[in-house]
C-alpha cells in the first residue's frame, strides 16, 4: 500500500525581536559601566560632603592612594606599611621622570576611610610632600539628600 | 520542455543563530552582574607644597586658623576658629561665620582670597576634617555650588 507523503513545517521561533532587545541592553550597559570601580577599594567608605562633584576635567598623572580604617595603605593592589611608601612610589616617580615630568605635576589622590584618622592622612601628605609631590586630592562621595 | 521543479524552501539559507545567541547572553550576564550603581565622587583640591615653600605670598594676609578638637574617640568636641571663637560642634555656624568674615564669594580663581589652615588632632576622625573643609568651601544654593575659601592646608601635625 503506498502511504502519501505528506511534508511537516518546521516551526520556527522569530528571534528578531528578542536579538534586537539584548543588544539594545548590551549597549546599555557596555554605556554605563564604569570601569574606574577598578579604582575602589572595598574597605575603603568615602565621607560625604553636599560639595561633591565629579571632576569635569580628567586629572592629569593621578596616583590614587587608599587608606583604609585598619591604617593600612593601598597602592594599585598592593597593601603597604605607610614605611615602605617612598619605595613603592619610586616607580611611579621614575615613569614621571621618563616623560619629562616632575612629582610635582602629578596628583595624588586620597581615598581615605571615613572613620580613618586624620593625622593618619596628614602623615600620607608628609610623606608624599617629601618626596615632591605638591598636588593633593581628597576624595569623597556625594551626600544623598 | 520540462522545467524541473525546485523546492523554494531549499534555497533559504540559514543562518546559525545559536552560538551568537549564547555569546551575547553571557556579555548580557556579564554586564549585569558587574553592574553596581555608586553614588557620585569628588575630589577637594588641596595644594601643598613643602613648609616653607607654602608660605603666604602676601603676609598680610593671615590664613584663618581652624582648629579641630577631638574628644579623645576620634569624634569632634570642638570647632575654634583663630584660637578665640568656638562654634561647638556647628558646621553651619562655622559657615554662617565665613560668609559674614568674607562677604559676597570670591570665586575660585581669586588668588588673592583667604585661606584657612586646618590644625586637627592626630586621632580625629577623616570624616569631621571633610566636614571642615566642606564648611569652609562652600554651600550648595540649588543645584549650584557657591564657593567660599578655596585655599585649604593643613598645619604641623599634633601627636
Amino acid at each position: 500500500m503506498r502511504f502519501a507523503k505528506r511534508q511537516v513545517k518546521q516551526a520556527e521561533a522569530d528571534l528578531t525581536p528578542m536579538i534586537d532587545m539584548t543588544f539594545q541592553l548590551i549597549a546599555f550597559f557596555m554605556v554605563l559601566i564604569n570601569f574606574s570601580q577598578s579604582e575602589q577599594n572595598d574597605k575603603v567608605v568615602l565621607p560625604q560632603s553636599e560639595l561633591a562633584k565629579p571632576v569635569d576635567t580628567p586629572i592629569e598623572y593621578p596616583i590614587i592612594i587608599h587608606l583604609t580604617s585598619d591604617d593600612a595603605v593601598v597602592i594599585g593592589g598592593d597593601t603597604i606599611s605607610m614605611e615602605a611608601l617612598r619605595v613603592r612610589l619610586a616607580p611611579e616617580i621614575s615613569l614621571l621622570e621618563l616623560e619629562g615630568k616632575t612629582p610635582a605635576d602629578a596628583s595624588i589622590i586620597i581615598r581615605a576611610h571615613r572613620t580613618a584618622p586624620g593625622g593618619r592622612v596628614q602623615d600620607l601628605i608628609n610623606r608624599c610632600q617629601e618626596l615632591g609631590f605638591e598636588k593633593f586630592a581628597l576624595r569623597v562621595k556625594e551626600e544623598q539628600v | 520542455m520540462k522545467f524541473r521543479h525546485r523546492d523554494r524552501d531549499d534555497d533559504r539559507a540559514e543562518l546559525q543563530m545559536t552560538s551568537m545567541i549564547d555569546i551575547v547572553f553571557l556579555l548580557l550576564v556579564f554586564f549585569v552582574m558587574t553592574f553596581k550603581i555608586s553614588a557620585q565622587e569628588g575630589d577637594f583640591n588641596v595644594r601643598m607644597p613643602l613648609q616653607g615653600e607654602g608660605a603666604p605670598s602676601d603676609s598680610t594676609q593671615l590664613p584663618l586658623k581652624l582648629r579641630l578638637v577631638s574628644d579623645g574617640r576620634g569624634q569632634l568636641r570642638e570647632i575654634i576658629l583663630n584660637d578665640n571663637l568656638s562654634f561647638g560642634t556647628d558646621w553651619q555656624k562655622l559657615r554662617n561665620y565665613i560668609i559674614q568674615t568674607i562677604g559676597e564669594p570670591t570665586g575660585p580663581d581669586d588668588d588673592d582670597g583667604p585661606e584657612v589652615e586646618i590644625d586637627l588632632d592626630y586621632d580625629l576622625h577623616y570624616e569631621h576634617v571633610i566636614e571642615a573643609i566642606t564648611a569652609v568651601t562652600g554651600y550648595r544654593r540649588g543645584n549650584d555650588i557657591v564657593r567660599l575659601i578655596d585655599k585649604i592646608r593643613f598645619a604641623p601635625q599634633r601627636k
